[in-house]
């Protein structure tokens, strides 16, 4: 079983290319879409999907659009904003719209998984209370 | 004026001409004005006080000759109507009239004489042989015969010295006679003689010809009197003293007040020169005449004076203003270079992270079985990690550059100078290296955060490396940087061993537009800049330095917040 179900989303192609390899060998289960339309429509299709990691920087729909529709569409998938320095400010921006952390390109991919690792962690644990909050609901009117 | 001003030297002076000659103007046509009306003023009021003394005299002696004149007149009209025709022809009785008539008058008549109708003189008595002379041919006698009396004009008759003649005409049964007296010339000289105007003017008397009647004075020669037109004009009844000037025969010339006598048959002349008369007046003039061109002199010494400074100022800011356009210019140049800069380092991230990932990716496949036993492994892995440990260098690079050209905002933020001068330090090390500049820092542990506004804090920093290195471009050196606590101020100094600033131009290195870099080098602006930032920060920037010896800058920035 992989450590996590994540979506990469980044317009640079060779580098959504290199990471996905990367990754898939380190047991992670990697999608990847190249622009904010395309995530959505990844995300649309496969629910399982728990963590985002995404670009700022991106032709069409920018990250934080990106972000704000995610967050709408699916609450409870983690977003891991990803960012070059001058974007910082888009990236706390982002952090402000519900996304998880941000990392700084070129990354550690150490440091990245350990923050997939952390937000598929949050993820579980949202859903767990969630589940908790529904089954005392139910067992409460039950009673 | 400054050669170096942006509109040229023409245009400056044709500006101080153009100040000057307003002001001069401004200033000198009411001065000029004022003082024409106030002379204008004083010099009527002036003439009109000399005439109107030059009448009052005319009058006074007018009246004085006439009383004379009358006085006489009467006399003999009085010996005339008491005594006979009879007593009056006795010699003796006549002699005894006259001794009565000179003892009363102290001399004033010469001789008394009786003449009968046809002009003969029928008794006679005085100090000359005149007995029975003949006057019938007289004009006094054809005058006397028509008229109740006579009063001659002066004339030598018979004796040979100048006289006149006063004659009363009497009735004695159907005939006329005729009492005769002669007046001393001297006496009735002196009273017109010894009327003195100022100390040269002076008076006579002349007859409806034109000739003297008493003794002129040496300027006046008979018969050049230039006033004959006056004398044929005036009417004999005229009461009235009339005032006029004209040039007499020595081209000077002279105010005259006149005014009739004895009837209107004789003309008394008061005369002075118009230089003596309107002297006070001249004195005024010549005096008001010095003040004006004295002022003048200052005002237009002034204004020139007063229009150089002034246009020497403005030429100074036209200059201020041209550099600060082009310092302008050049911040406008440096903002869009900064902002490409900053364009592509953020660029060159993302190709620099697909290579940093696609090194990563060898490395995982290294690990692979198959490949562990190459004899080259270690050489690769050495190889990826080069590459990763560049593009992390790369990153940091770029990290710095971004940050330096993001942060131009004055935001006050908690700061670590340490850290800020550690990234100064690495953005000019490669500037260093080619001018063969070591650096060094010194940085002191623990230091606390200050409140303060980043960019500022590198930009007097950057500036302050960027002169040292400037200074050691030639020769190469070392730079020391270093930061450190003293009491509640962050003491950072930037020292180098350049060949340091000269003494006289130390004190004038804050001062804005100062610079000892070549033209074009250097704006002057960086180190007042440096100042203006460090003042604002509540700190204080100074310098010291020896030439040949480097120079030390030291900030001091307080914490105590």
């Amino acid at each position: 079983m992989s450590i996590a179900n994540i979506l990469l989303v980044d317009d640079e192609v060779a580098f959504v290319e290199a990471m996905t390899k990367r990754l898939k060998k380190r047991d992670l289960d990697i999608t990847a879409a190249y622009g904010g339309p395309e995530a959505l429509e990844v995300l649309d299709k496969n629910p399982s999907i728990e963590v985002v990691v995404l670009d700022v920087k991106m032709p069409i729909m920018d990250g934080i659009e990106t972000l704000s529709e995610i967050k709408k569409r699916h609450p409870l998938t983690e977003v891991i904003m990803l960012t070059g320095h001058a974007t910082v400010d888009s990236a706390i921006e982002g952090m402000k719209r519900g996304a998880f952390d941000y990392l700084m390109k070129p990354c550690e991919l150490d440091q990245l998984i350990s923050k997939v690792k952390e937000a598929a962690a949050r993820k579980h644990a949202h859903e767990e209370k969630i589940i908790q909050a529904r089954l005392k609901n139910i067992t409460g009117r039950r009673t | 004026m400054n050669d170096s001003s942006p509109k040229g030297n023409a245009y400056y002076r044709s500006l101080a001409r153009n100040i000057s000659l307003t002001v001069v103007l401004v200033s000198l046509a009411p001065m000029i004005l004022i003082s024409a009306l106030i002379l204008y003023q004083y010099r009527i009021s002036h003439y009109e006080k000399v005439e109107a003394h030059l009448v009052q005299l005319v009058q006074k002696h007018r009246r004085d000759i006439d009383a004379f004149l009358e006085e006489k007149l009467g006399d003999i009209q009085i010996l005339a109507d008491n005594f006979t025709y009879e007593e009056l022809s006795d010699t003796g009785f006549l002699q005894d009239r006259l001794q009565a008539l000179q003892k009363f008058y102290n001399n004033a008549f010469v001789d008394l004489g009786v003449v009968n109708k046809d002009g003969l003189q029928v008794a006679y008595a005085g100090p000359f042989r005149l007995g029975q002379a003949l006057y019938s041919e007289s004009s006094w006698f054809q005058a006397a015969k028509t008229q109740p009396y006579v009063i001659s004009d002066v004339f030598l008759g018979l004796r040979g010295l100048p006289h006149f003649i006063i004659a009363v005409k009497q009735k004695w049964k159907s005939d006329v006679w005729i009492v005769r007296a002669t007046i001393d010339f001297v006496a009735f000289n002196n009273l017109v003689q010894n009327i003195r105007i100022g100390s040269t003017g002076f008076a006579f008397i002349l007859n409806k010809n034109g000739e003297f009647q008493t003794t002129p004075h040496g300027d006046i020669e008979s018969g050049s009197h230039p006033y004959p037109e006056y004398l044929l004009a005036a009417t004999p009844t005229e009461d009235r003293v009339h005032v006029f000037r004209g040039m007499n025969s020595k081209n000077s010339e002279n105010i005259y007040a006149a005014a009739m006598l004895k009837d209107g048959e004789w003309l008394l002349v008061c005369q002075q020169p118009v230089s003596e008369a309107f002297s006070d007046f001249l004195k005024a003039l010549k005096l008001t005449i010095m003040l004006l061109v004295l002022g003048g002199g200052c005002i237009v010494t002034m204004a020139i004076f007063v229009s150089r400074r002034m246009v020497n100022r403005i030429a100074q800011a036209d200059l201020e203003k041209q550099v600060m356009n082009q310092q302008i210019v050049e911040t406008g140049k440096l903002a869009s270079v900064g902002e490409l800069a900053a364009g592509i380092a953020h660029e060159i991230n993302n190709p620099v992270a697909i290579m940093v990932e696609e090194a990563g990716w060898m490395g995982d496949l290294l690990e692979e079985e198959e490949l562990r036993h190459s004899g080259n492994l270690e050489e690769f892995k050495r190889a990826l990690d080069q590459i990763k440990t560049q593009g992390k260098r790369c990153k940091a690079i770029t990290h710095k550059l971004l940050s330096f050209a993001r942060k131009t905002d004055t935001r006050i933020e908690e700061v670590q100078v340490g850290e800020v001068i550690e990234e100064l330090v690495v953005l000019s090390a490669q500037r260093a290296k080619y001018s063969n500049v070591q650096i060094k820092t010194d940085i002191e542990d623990g230091l606390p955060s200050v409140h303060i506004s980043q960019s500022e804090l590198q930009q007097v920093i950057l500036n302050l490396i960027n002169n040292a290195l400037d200074a050691m471009e030639k020769q190469g050196g070392k730079l020391a940087l270093s930061a450190r606590m003293e009491r509640d101020f962050i003491v950072v100094e930037v020292s180098d061993d350049g060949p340091g600033i000269p003494q006289a131009n130390l004190a004038r290195i804050f001062d804005p537009f100062y610079t000892t870099k070549p033209v074009g080098k250097g704006t002057g602006l960086g180190l007042s800049i440096c100042y203006g930032i460090v003042k604002k920060m509540g700190g204080d920037i100074t310098a010291r330095s020896s030439v040949g010896k480097g120079a030390t800058f030291r900030i001091t920035i307080p914490h105590g917040k």
